[in-house]
């Protein structure tokens, strides 16, 4: 690893002003994915800001505003203390299943909510140093475009990246519009929709997401809904746990009398940024909730697919994934 | 080194380098990078010279090791006090010292071990604030003021941890290079399932914690974290049920007769 300085503060303000005058510092938070990538020389920041020490860690109920009633859950916030919330569990058990189904217990107890929606691609060329990667090295070309992609995307790729975010809160977070508070120059603080955080490769995948390099996230609000009884997660990967999504799909339905009032449903594992299946949400408002509808909701939806040489399996994966999700959510979101 | 690197430079003392060993390439090496008959050059002509160096300097080299193992004047060093298995520790390390390099190579606690070095095995769980996390992962900075359990401090005296016990009881290693990991792993997983902390497999998140009981499917998902290339799961997964029923699982394994 290359040498760097290693730096704490207890306030925002200050972390947000050395971000602006030290282009080459990054935050430090539960370091789970910047030491990795440290070690693997494909980060080299001079300098590490240990912001742990900031206060932003609380899960409290929102009072006011556009967001009443619904929750916000500090960047700070361990995954664990966030997935065994009393009210996350209760009010946004989504939330909590996509938390639980994601890296292992010891790196959940380590790992920030706002480090989670920060965290890089697993693409094994945008970590090995040796080959070409646009995302790491604008310009170098992409190696996984004609190489083995059978773990990348196949929605919103382009010909300069072809990556896929790697988190399993984020597609629940896409799915219950949430939205992300961030803190930035001179104490100015915005508001930033899920779905519009993380961006498509485009041609500039070096960009994961449209934070400005001085901007802190502080807290993700959940606006409220009436899911929480019918929602569920499911993520089909190469081994039963602790390994990445082949597919995901986050589910949540809203019923009045016996058809479909709401839904939501979003995927992780196929694109640049988690995937909201909106064309299959908008064909089952107004159904009812059987596995024929289910069915042809998913295949609209996946009928968009671009699948690359060695993932065209996730299309048929991705029709059968959403459509378990919606009947396990159907089903109370039960894990069976 | 990469053929026609556009985007190499040199440092200062690479320049140097190349101006002392092979300064008849200099000129084009900064122009146009390092090519694959500089390097074999250089290797040439350093390979003798280095042998030379530690056949005739060989008191300079020792001498060099001893001064790096000083922690006076490190580059980027941080102070730490931080508790380890009960006692009180308090060291200068290099800003990029794990907390799983410090416990080994610093303080001697050679029990946490290396596996991956990328938070993908579990071998170097430690208990961090009475939670396990993965010390490979852990900056040694980021732990001031924190109390660390490794492996070494879960006996009392020369009374073996239960978890301890029943892994040896249930013979749940054979090469025992994750073990250290596996069993600081299991005696968290305890403490996380008398808080009702759910995972993955947990049948209805909704439901309060105190309702949780820890089925084989919990057992596995939750130790997930700690990979065994021996493959001794089965008998993990007996160890980790006896400690938590608090009764005799029978063992699965006896002595050939």
């Amino acid at each position: 690893m290359r040498p760097f300085k290693y730096s704490t503060t207890n306030d925002i303000n200050v972390a947000v002003k050395m971000l602006q005058v030290k282009g080459h510092a990054k935050l430090l938070g539960g370091g789970t994915n910047i030491l990795d990538l440290m070690k693997e020389d494909v980060e080299h920041p001079e300098e590490l800001i240990d912001i742990t020490g900031l206060s932003y860690t609380q899960i409290k109920s929102i009072s006011s505003g556009p967001n009443a009633e619904g929750i916000s859950i500090g960047a700070l916030c361990k995954n664990t203390d966030t997935a065994n919330d009393p009210i996350i569990r209760q009010n946004f058990p989504l939330v909590a299943q996509a938390i639980l189904a994601g890296a292992s217990a010891q790196i959940r107890n380590m790992a920030t909510n706002g480090g989670n929606l920060n965290q890089r691609t697993r693409c094994s060329y945008f970590y090995d140093i040796a080959m070409p990667c646009n995302k790491r090295e604008p310009g170098a070309g992409c190696a996984a475009i004609e190489g083995i992609n059978k773990m990348h995307a196949i929605f919103g790729w382009s010909k300069d990246c072809v990556a896929v975010h790697p988190s399993d809160l984020c597609v629940a977070l896409v799915a219950l519009d949430a939205i992300v508070k961030v803190m930035g120059a001179g104490g100015k603080e915005r508001l930033i929709q899920f779905s519009d955080y993380h961006r498509l490769p485009g041609t500039d995948p070096q960009k994961d997401n449209n934070l400005q390099q001085e901007e802190i996230i502080t807290e993700i609000q959940l606006p409220k809904n009436n899911f929480a009884s019918k929602s569920y997660y499911l993520k089909v990967r190469d081994r039963s746990s602790y390994a990445f999504a082949l597919v995901s799909v986050a589910a949540a339905i809203e019923m009045a009398g016996n058809q479909i009032k709401q839904v939501r449903i979003a995927m992780g594992g196929v694109s640049h940024k988690p995937w909201r299946a909106y064309e299959a949400e908008q064909f089952l408002i107004n159904k009812t909730p059987d596995e024929a509808n289910f069915n042809l909701a998913a295949e609209l939806e996946m009928r968009n697919a671009k699948p690359l040489k060695h993932n065209k399996f996730k299309v048929e994966l991705g029709i059968r994934t959403m459509v378990r999700a919606l009947t396990q959510a159907m089903n109370g979101g039960k894990h069976t | 080194m990469k053929e026609g690197n556009e985007n190499l430079r040199l440092t200062e003392a690479e320049k140097d380098l190349f101006n002392q060993v092979m300064p008849e390439d200099l000129a084009e090496i900064v122009t146009g990078g390092i090519q694959r008959r500089h390097f074999l050059k250089l290797l040439t002509v350093t390979g003798g010279a280095l042998l030379a160096f530690q056949l005739f300097d060989n008191h300079e080299v020792f001498a060099q090791s001893l001064i790096t193992n000083s922690t006076v004047g490190i580059e980027n060093g941080v102070k730490v006090a931080f508790m380890v298995n009960g006692q009180k520790k308090q060291i200068e390390v290099d800003s990029r010292m794990t907390l799983l390099d410090t416990l080994r190579e610093r303080l001697g606690l050679t029990g946490s071990k290396k596996g991956c070095d990328q938070g993908q095995c579990g071998a170097c769980t430690v208990i961090v604030e009475g939670r396990r996390v993965l010390s490979c992962l852990t900056l040694a900075a980021t732990c001031e003021g924190k109390s660390v359990t490794t492996i070494e401090g879960l006996a009392n005296g020369l009374e073996l941890h239960a978890m301890q016990a029943a892994f040896i009881k249930h013979d749940s290693f054979q090469c025992g290079y994750c073990t250290s990991g596996q069993i600081c792993s299991a005696v968290a997983l305890m403490t996380e399932v008398k808080n009702g902390e759910a995972s993955y497999v947990t049948p209805d998140i909704r439901l309060p914690g105190h309702s949780l009981r820890l089925s084989d499917d919990e057992i596995r998902e939750r130790m997930s974290g700690n990979i065994c290339r021996c493959g001794a799961y089965p008998n993990i997964n007996n160890a980790i049920k006896e400690v938590y029923s608090g009764k005799d699982v029978p063992q699965t394994w006896q002595f050939s007769s």
